[in-house]
């Protein structure tokens, strides 16, 4: 198909609908062929290529799932209140309030202000990392030769700035993140000892207990001490269900928990969004 | 050749403050009565976007605790400071600063109207330019924060003494923000917050 005039090159644009990626939003996310909510309630169906990033502003009460398809993905994960970003993750709470330095099923991921972004509703990996936050360029420039997002190894950082840009925030919006499917471990003496994977198939479902923009960079983990640039794909999938409500056991797993849960429902109230 | 300028100043139990300390130049924060967490933010001086960042300074030197020879690194993987000397051996980068709000969590809604570090921190990084989304997770100077095996970490009681100091040389031009934590519902401060001791030191300009 000839590109020489205007015509022909709208026709190859056009001829090119259809072609397949492994690493692609599928859209309409009802699209997606092994739904794991209600027919109709899938909002968000992505993979997501080793090295990329991706975005979405989240309503409250849908739930996130990412799995590490082939072993070899780290999810790193930044939240931000979607209206009002500048309350937005804090994992200094998140780890102090809770009395837990690792993320597992029932924890709540807290904002600075006292309230839940998040909860983690279900768990099958155990491999986390709250403590080591991203790569970043000059890290991986080091590391790997480059971290600019257009090399063979992004950065963390890197990727969130874009991400972060594309919700109108800056670096300064960045706080320290989350990082998913490769593990970390503290010994007494405060030494770190990176439990990398948990193999493939690991999946995390977060629930959004405010209306969130989630930022997620699917890079090698910055303690992993493999020589080469070790990253595979990162399914996202996300569907409408329900906030954590009074008398769900997660809202009175804990009295730091519960009060964070009634912070969270207070504010809402008085907003009328809830 | 001229001598090195010394300027010390006394930051009362619970207040702010700030000072930019000159590339090569140093900072000794002494722990005047002893167990007091010093809460601590440092900005390249020139650019506050390029921050202190916790978990490059942790992935950095493969550990939680700070002592001598820790650098701390800002969210660029740059150095900002490097600790040249500690009396005590053991710092926090993982518990970050109070808050009236994360009170609420920790102990209940009766603390609301108590002072905490990130006020601090919001009325002193105002006086530079610094909003809100400029704060990240600080370091708590003398706070004393282990992980067990299982996870499990908590604020216990503090190993430092009156008098113990420890000492950061700033690797470029930087803005320290601290908060003498006002926190009274842990023993982060002995219960009891008292003052510390700044010496900020400029290298000789010979």
């Amino acid at each position: 198909m000839g590109t020489s005039t205007t015509y022909g090159a709208r026709d190859h644009a056009r001829a090119q609908e259809g072609a397949q990626a492994e690493a692609m939003p599928v859209v309409p996310a009802a699209d997606w062929p092994a739904p794991p909510c209600a027919a109709g309630h899938l909002v968000w169906a992505e993979t997501v290529a080793g090295g990329n990033y991706t975005h979405r502003v989240l309503a409250r009460g849908t739930e996130l799932r990412l799995t590490d398809l082939r072993g070899d993905a780290c999810a790193h994960l930044l939240l931000f209140v979607a209206d009002r970003p500048w309350e937005r993750l804090n994992v200094a709470d998140t780890v102090k309030v809770q009395w837990n330095a690792y993320l597992g099923e029932g924890q709540l991921l807290l904002s600075d202000q006292g309230r839940v972004l998040a909860s983690l509703v279900a768990d099958t990996s155990g491999r986390h990392d709250a403590l080591c936050g991203t790569s970043t360029l000059v890290r991986n420039t080091n590391r790997y030769g480059d971290g600019t997002p257009q090399s063979p190894s992004p950065a963390g950082r890197e990727l969130f700035k874009l991400a972060a840009a594309k919700n109108g925030l800056e670096p300064r919006d960045l706080p320290p993140s989350l990082s998913f499917f490769q593990g970390v471990r503290v010994h007494e003496d405060g030494a770190l000892d990176f439990t990398g994977s948990a193999g493939p198939g690991g999946s995390v479902t977060l629930r959004a207990e405010q209306d969130v923009t989630v930022l997620i960079a699917n890079v090698p983990h910055p303690a992993d001490p493999r020589d080469d640039y070790v990253s595979t794909p990162l399914e996202v999938l996300a569907w409408r269900a329900e906030a954590t409500g009074p008398g769900d056991p997660l809202w009175e797993a804990t009295p730091e928990g519960r009060r964070a849960f009634l912070n969270t429902a207070e504010f809402l109230a008085a907003r009328g969004l809830a | 050749m001229s001598t090195p300028t010394v300027r010390k100043s006394v930051v009362a139990a619970r207040a702010a403050w700030s000072s930019v300390v000159r590339a090569g130049g140093t900072l000794t924060i002494t722990d005047l009565h002893g167990n007091q967490a010093v809460d601590f933010l440092v900005y390249d001086a020139h650019d506050t976007s390029v921050r202190y960042s916790a978990p490059d300074t942790i992935h950095a030197q493969g550990g939680v605790f700070l002592t001598t020879g820790s650098v701390l690194m800002s969210n660029e993987h740059t150095p900002l400071m490097t600790v040249v000397a500690d009396d005590v051996g053991r710092h926090d980068t993982v518990g970050g600063a109070c808050s009236k709000e994360s009170n609420s969590l920790r102990y209940g809604h009766h603390t609301w109207s108590q002072h905490a570090c990130v006020d601090n921190f919001l009325a002193e990084g105002a006086r530079h330019g610094l909003g809100k989304r400029d704060l990240v997770s600080n370091i708590n100077w003398y706070m004393n924060v282990p992980v067990e095996k299982d996870g499990t970490l908590g604020i216990v009681d503090g190993l430092s003494a009156p008098g113990l100091s420890l000492t950061l040389r700033a690797e470029c031009d930087v803005l320290v923000l601290v908060s003498n934590c006002p926190q009274i519902n842990n023993p982060c401060n002995g219960f009891d917050p008292t003052a510390v001791e700044m010496t900020v030191t400029e290298a000789g300009t010979e």
